[in-house]
């Protein structure tokens, strides 16, 4: 099914989309109790749900492709953090609501653009997945822009909140669209969507959200980078400890 | 986890009516074509847009075709002290109810 030369790459990739969704989804997953409303505790719950059952079917292909009898639990659970491939944008801590919500903002618009596209994927299984989770995407997105627009066009503090939010956010967005070799590879056999045409159409729609919400979007800075090759920052390490040391400690347990 | 920020937060002082309640939005969820839209219970929210997410991520996660929100403060209820003149007044009056017309089969949702 799969050319033998791409397979690799396509493990890559799977490993790489389907780590920022498991890594996004746990950090949602640390806001149920916590959340500023009781409504709001539940949506944040569904979003990394969604985020969790799209990492779920990710990973899972990510192990038959490979063929090395890795399922899921064991990539999500056994795999120490320079295996990991998400962006770092996701694994930065949760902070304040403001921090949460700008962060899903960057993240829901990519994540719109990107599964519409892989949808076209030749590769069957991949293209029914994207369909899968692109409505969940789609609801995100309005979820999160909505929320960005109230605390930004909100009182002197939301606003001030969201805006330390966004200077310290905006460098990690480009990450989401890195490609190497690997996907290029894949992109010209059809499998994966060609991410580069898809950064300016992010920009123009997270700055418009923006506007609306009266936030600044910082200008130049550095543009961090290196999640997709294993590099994180200090915090995924914490992540992962919290979230493999049950599977570690009662390895095969079932419940 | 953030600890940091946690300990920030709770730090601060609490804002001036911090506990004041956004407004209450009663939900209506329709659960297949054709059938009626059926109360389904209440979501706190500040604006339309923001009772209609909340309704979904509270009522609308198992399912549903449709949803209304409805400002609670628009819907004008009859009181307990109406019950008598209200409805008394139908209970011994079995021709009011239309259960003596024959259901043709097959009709269903009846």
């Amino acid at each position: 099914m799969i050319d033998e030369a791409l397979r690799p790459h396509l493990v890559e990739f799977l490993l790489r989309h389907g780590d920022d969704r498991l890594v996004l989804g746990h950090r949602l997953a640390e806001w149920c109790g916590h959340g500023p409303a009781l409504e709001e505790d539940i949506a944040l719950a569904n979003c990394a749900l969604d985020f969790t059952g799209q990492a779920n079917l990710m990973l899972g292909l990510a192990g038959s492709v490979e063929g090395k009898g890795r399922d899921q639990d064991a990539l999500a659970y056994f795999r120490d953090e320079r295996e990991f491939r998400n962006v770092q944008l996701v694994e930065l801590p949760r902070g304040d609501f403001g921090v949460t919500m700008v962060r899903q903002l960057l993240f829901d618009a990519y994540d719109v653009l990107f599964l519409e596209a892989l949808q076209r994927s030749a590769y069957e299984d991949l293209a029914g997945i994207a369909a899968k989770a692109y409505k969940e995407a789609r609801y995100h997105l309005r979820h999160s822009a909505e929320w960005v627009v109230m605390l930004g066009d909100g009182t002197g503090e939301s606003h001030e909140r969201a805006q330390r939010a966004l200077d310290e956010l905006w460098r990690y967005g480009p990450e989401l669209f890195d490609m190497d070799e690997g996907d290029r590879a894949l992109a010209s056999a059809g499998i994966v969507p060609d991410l580069a045409p898809l950064e300016p159409r992010w920009r123009e729609r997270v700055e418009e959200v923006f506007a609306r919400a009266t936030l600044a979007v910082p200008t130049g800075g550095f543009r961090a980078k290196g999640g997709r090759r294993g590099v994180h920052t200090e915090h995924l390490g914490h992540l992962l400890a919290e979230m493999q040391i049950v599977a570690r400690s009662h390895p095969g347990a079932s419940w | 986890m953030s600890t940091e920020s946690t300990t920030a937060e709770s730090r601060e002082p609490r804002a001036e009516g911090a506990d004041a309640q956004w407004p209450l939005w009663e939900v209506f969820v329709q659960e297949q074509q054709g059938a009626p839209h059926e109360h389904a219970g209440s979501v706190h929210a500040v604006d339309r847009e923001h009772a209609i997410q909340n309704a979904r991520d509270v009522y609308g996660r198992r399912g549903g075709i449709s949803l209304w929100v409805v400002p609670t403060a628009e819907i004008t209820a009859s009181t307990p002290e109406d019950m008598g003149p209200f409805f008394d007044p139908g209970n011994d009056k079995p021709y009011r109810h239309p259960q003596f017309y024959r259901v043709p089969r097959g009709v269903r949702g009846v």
